[in-house]
């Protein structure tokens, strides 16, 4: 300990002394210069990881999750508008993408590892991964949806009545988010024995009114009451 | 050896005789219908390329339709494009399972899709009645290609 605190300290020597052989121009010009090459560099590579061809270039998204995204809605429609890996599984705001690439060093490991290298591993793990966006999406407030579907641009009238209804009562009144009806949008699902859909309220909230209610509905208190007192 | 062989032959010859017939008489019986019913089969010479029809839209208005006989399978009135119905989850059942039609508003699956075949009831679906999509269909607003002259039984009995 006594020894990383010395070398600490004698770095700390040489970094804080001014410089005896460069002059002042070079080096904030130099450093101003490097910064932007590096910056430029960082978000460069950054990008990169951020493409489909990039997420598409492992076997394990290329065999699996790829092929049922081409299945679905997100791959091919009739407006053409097309949403690649990056669109729904990566944030777009700077703060966040950093946290979720910081995440990612955990999928590094587990390519690294082979933890989903075959298909029966890749299913073996499909609920808990399916789970780890669930929770993402939930915590979010469905931010990647929400990145190309607005609530405000929806247009109810355009939906079926059902669609409708169901929008108006949950998403509007922000009760839902998007994730929790629309699991299994652009991928195939998990076993979903136990995992109740998004409209159906959660236990806890449908265990609670049972106790407050009364044996007695109110209207037909109210009307029976009334006709007591008439008598 | 040798005559056993001869009659085999004769037998195949015979046989060969009959086949020729009957795939005439079915030819011609084919030809004789193909007046009335549309081909099925593709192009008339055979590999000429045939335009393909437009697809059909489904009918998604959400209207119950009245079963033909008291057994029919109600048809599905709305969307179901891009619903799961796998081994692993049942997009169907997330609102026709019992405890879900509550907050779904929709029909609930009848009795008869809990009880096994030998109409013991279960608490859930059968697993033989699991698969909606091998009864319950939705509809297109394709043109039929055959008229259809099914008369309903209550209309007949009362003529």
């Amino acid at each position: 300990m006594k020894r990383l605190w010395s070398v600490i300290r004698e770095y700390w020597e040489v970094i804080r002394r001014p410089s005896a052989y460069f002059s002042l121009g070079f080096l904030t010009l130099g450093g101003f210069i490097f910064g932007v090459i590096f910056w430029g560099g960082f978000n460069t590579a950054l990008e990169l990881t951020n493409t489909e061809k990039f997420c598409i270039s492992c076997h394990e998204m290329q065999d699996n999750v790829y092929q049922e995204l081409t299945r679905t809605v997100h791959f091919s429609n009739r407006s053409g508008v097309r949403a690649t890996c990056p669109d729904c599984h990566v944030p777009h705001e700077w703060t966040h993408k950093i946290a979720r690439k910081m995440q990612a060093s955990k999928e590094v490991w587990g390519k690294i590892f082979g933890t989903i290298n075959t298909r029966q591993k890749f299913l073996d793990h499909r609920l808990e991964l399916a789970k780890h966006e669930w929770a993402r999406l939930k915590a979010n407030d469905s931010l990647e949806c929400r990145n190309c579907h607005s609530t405000i641009a929806m247009d109810f009238t355009r939906q079926s009545r059902r669609a409708a209804e169901i929008h108006e009562r949950y998403l509007v009144s922000g009760e839902r988010t998007c994730i929790d009806c629309h699991k299994g949008i652009a991928h195939e699902l998990p076993d979903m024995t136990g995992i109740e859909p998004g409209w159906q309220a959660p236990t806890d909230i449908r265990a609670a009114p049972k106790d407050q209610q009364t044996s007695v509905d109110p209207l037909m208190h109210h009307s029976l009451s009334a006709f007591l007192e008439s008598r | 050896m040798r005559s056993q062989d001869r009659t085999g032959l004769t037998a195949i010859a015979r046989a060969g005789v009959g086949g020729l017939t009957a795939g005439a008489v079915v030819l011609f019986a084919a030809l004789a219908f193909s007046q009335e019913a549309p081909r099925l089969t593709g192009a008339d010479p055979a590999m000429e390329n045939v335009q393909a029809p437009p697809l059909a839209r489904p009918v998604t208005d959400d209207r119950r339709k009245a079963r033909n006989y008291p057994e029919q399978p109600p048809v599905i009135p709305h969307s179901i494009e891009g619903y799961q119905l796998t081994l692993n989850t049942n997009r169907c059942l997330e609102c026709h399972r019992r405890e879900f039609v509550e907050a779904s508003g929709a029909p609930m699956i009848s009795v008869t899709h809990f009880m096994d075949r030998d109409f013991q009831v279960l608490a859930d679906v059968a697993p033989r009645r699991y698969f909606c999509l091998q009864c319950h269909v939705p509809q297109t607003d394709a043109r039929p290609l055959v008229e259809n002259e099914f008369t309903d039984m209550s209309a007949t009995t009362a003529e």
